[in-house]
């Protein structure tokens, strides 16, 4: 009876770990069907012309090249207003500011920013940037609103990045001689910045992705050149899969896939630079 | 000749926790003064008071005067960036920074803007000596100081507090983490600081309070108890409350 029940028990350990086995492995199914289906229908795409040409004869041959370029001035454009912003954001929130009102209200900004859909961003940076401060439909109000959407992810990443750094390093550093900004710059943000980065990193993944915002603020159907200040409209890989994949009739499908392929690329690209930059920083790490 | 001067200093924390009642004190220079008792009793803060490390505390009320060298330190207006300087610190911990033992030592002297690399040179190998620990580490001074043993890294601490030349050394349970030989390292090292140092130490067991003690502090609950010369109040305390804690009836 003794030896029944003990086997009774390993069996459902067996049953119980293999069931919770299968269900993690069910995570991991939609994210590789989606890759392995995106690289099967797009890489016949691929080609030099496909990734150096313009799009020809209403973007159903050729390439898409302007959308490359215009993502990458849109990833530029946004990191160059969100990183700084963010940092220092971060910085306040984490090595400054006390526990007030005042910085409670920032928190629950901060929070609540990273809940607003991105579409409304979109209307708001049309309103602010596009309309009001009449930077034209352009890269920069298209980098203006996506920066307002990056920056939630990249303050709180930042912040906690910078509250792992022990508390006794800057204890130290104070205790010789140096001020709060000294030790925030030569140690904290040193030992952070691993953190930080990846942080930053993610949060241009983000907008480097979206549609909605840029949809109004700087996106463009069809441009024959490359833009050539920041007050022009681009064209972007996201806009650009959802303008040939539902405003043009009879487009060759694996052009569409080709650049949702691209637009994977780039973003899993940003992805494995962020995992690679953690992983080394917490083998180096001396805390 | 009195180094430090206390004068009815009181302060209370904002989270209620560990204060000091009206202490005063006269810290002599060059010797060891130890300030012993049961936790909780007030040394610690009274450490962090000489060096305004409670600065990054939230102090709910302080009052009394801290005069180092007849300078009154607890004013508001006093440089504290050089007062940290002249009143060096080591915690209970070892806490090497992230970086090699050369550049942890040197850097206090960078902050305070030495850039010479013969004037750095010559802080790093004076500092270590003083320390009892160049002869360890001298073949390796660009390893992280984190690679070293405990008791290493402690030197290192002590060594980089010695490179800035303060003329005030406080040690808060320095030997808490070390074993025996690394703990008669760090004392050894402090009866040949005292020669040009004034040292105020919190030491870790009565014991060790004992062996290293000029003078001595008894703190019970944020008050002094009593204070006098080592050598009496270890064999002869005139406090009852003194005996019953270095005889151990209490602690």
């Amino acid at each position: 009876m003794k030896r029944l029940l003990t086997l009774n028990r390993h069996l459902t350990e067996r049953i119980g770990f293999t069931a919770i086995t299968l269900l993690a492995m069910v995570t991991v199914l939609p994210i590789v069907g989606t890759i392995i289906y995106i690289l099967i229908q797009g890489a016949p795409a691929i080609s030099l012309e496909f990734l150096t040409g313009f799009p020809r004869n209403g973007m159903r041959e050729g390439g898409i090249f302007p959308a490359i370029i215009g993502t990458l001035y849109l990833a530029l454009g946004t990191s160059i207003f969100s990183v700084p912003l963010g940092i220092a954001a971060a910085i306040y929130l984490s090595e400054y500011a006390s526990d007030t009102p005042l910085t409670r209200t920032i928190r629950i900004a901060i929070i609540n920013l990273a809940g607003i859909p991105s579409v409304v961003y979109g209307l708001f940076g049309l309103g602010l940037f596009v309309l009001f401060l009449n930077f034209g439909t352009s890269i920069l109000a298209a980098s203006l609103t996506l920066s307002i959407m990056t920056l939630p992810v990249i303050i709180s990443t930042a912040e906690e990045a910078l509250r792992a750094v022990p508390q006794s390093f800057r204890t130290v550093s104070i205790s010789l001689g140096a001020t709060r900004w000294q030790t925030i710059r030569r140690i904290v943000l040193k030992e952070a910045l691993p953190g930080i980065l990846t942080g930053v990193i993610l949060g241009l993944e983000r907008a480097v992705g979206e549609t909605a915002p840029i949809l109004f603020t700087g996106a463009a159907f069809f441009l024959p050149k490359l833009p050539g200040s920041p007050f022009d409209a681009t064209m972007a890989l996201p806009y650009h899969l959802f303008v040939i994949s539902t405003q043009v009739p009879e487009m060759p499908i694996q052009i569409q896939y080709g650049t949702a392929l691209v637009l994977l690329a780039f973003v899993l690209t940003m992805n494995l630079i962020a995992t690679v930059i953690r992983s080394r920083a917490r083998a180096r790490r001396q805390w | 000749m009195n180094k430090i001067i206390i004068e009815s200093l009181s302060l209370q924390y904002s989270d209620g926790t560990e204060s000091l009642r009206d202490v005063s004190l006269d810290i002599r220079q060059n010797a060891v003064t130890v300030l012993f008792g049961p936790a909780g009793g007030g040394k610690s803060t009274l450490l962090r008071c000489l060096n305004r490390l409670n600065d990054l505390t939230e102090v709910k009320s302080s009052a009394g005067r801290i005069l180092i060298d007849g300078e009154n330190i607890l004013d508001p207006q006093i440089d504290v960036i050089a007062l940290r300087r002249k009143v060096g610190m080591v915690f209970a911990r070892p806490v090497p920074l992230p970086m090699s033992i050369r550049e942890n030592i040197i850097y206090g002297l960078e902050l305070a803007g030495e850039k010479r690399r013969a004037k750095l040179d010559e802080a790093v190998e004076r500092s270590l000596k003083l320390a009892a620990l160049w002869d360890e580490v001298k073949d390796r001074l660009d390893a992280p100081a984190i690679a070293l043993s405990g008791g290493q890294q402690q030197r290192v601490c002590l060594a980089r507090v010695l490179a800035l030349q303060p003329e005030i050394i406080l040690l808060d349970e320095p030997t808490s983490g070390l074993d025996p030989i690394s703990t008669g390292k760090v004392e050894a090292a402090l009866q040949e600081l005292k020669k040009d140092y004034t040292i105020v130490l919190v030491p870790h067991s009565v014991q060790q309070a004992g062996r290293t003690a000029d003078y001595a502090a008894f703190f019970l609950q944020g008050e002094l108890v009593e204070y006098g010369e080592g050598k009496s109040i270890f064999t002869a305390p005139k406090e009852k409350k003194t005996e019953d804690y270095i005889t151990g009836r209490f602690g």
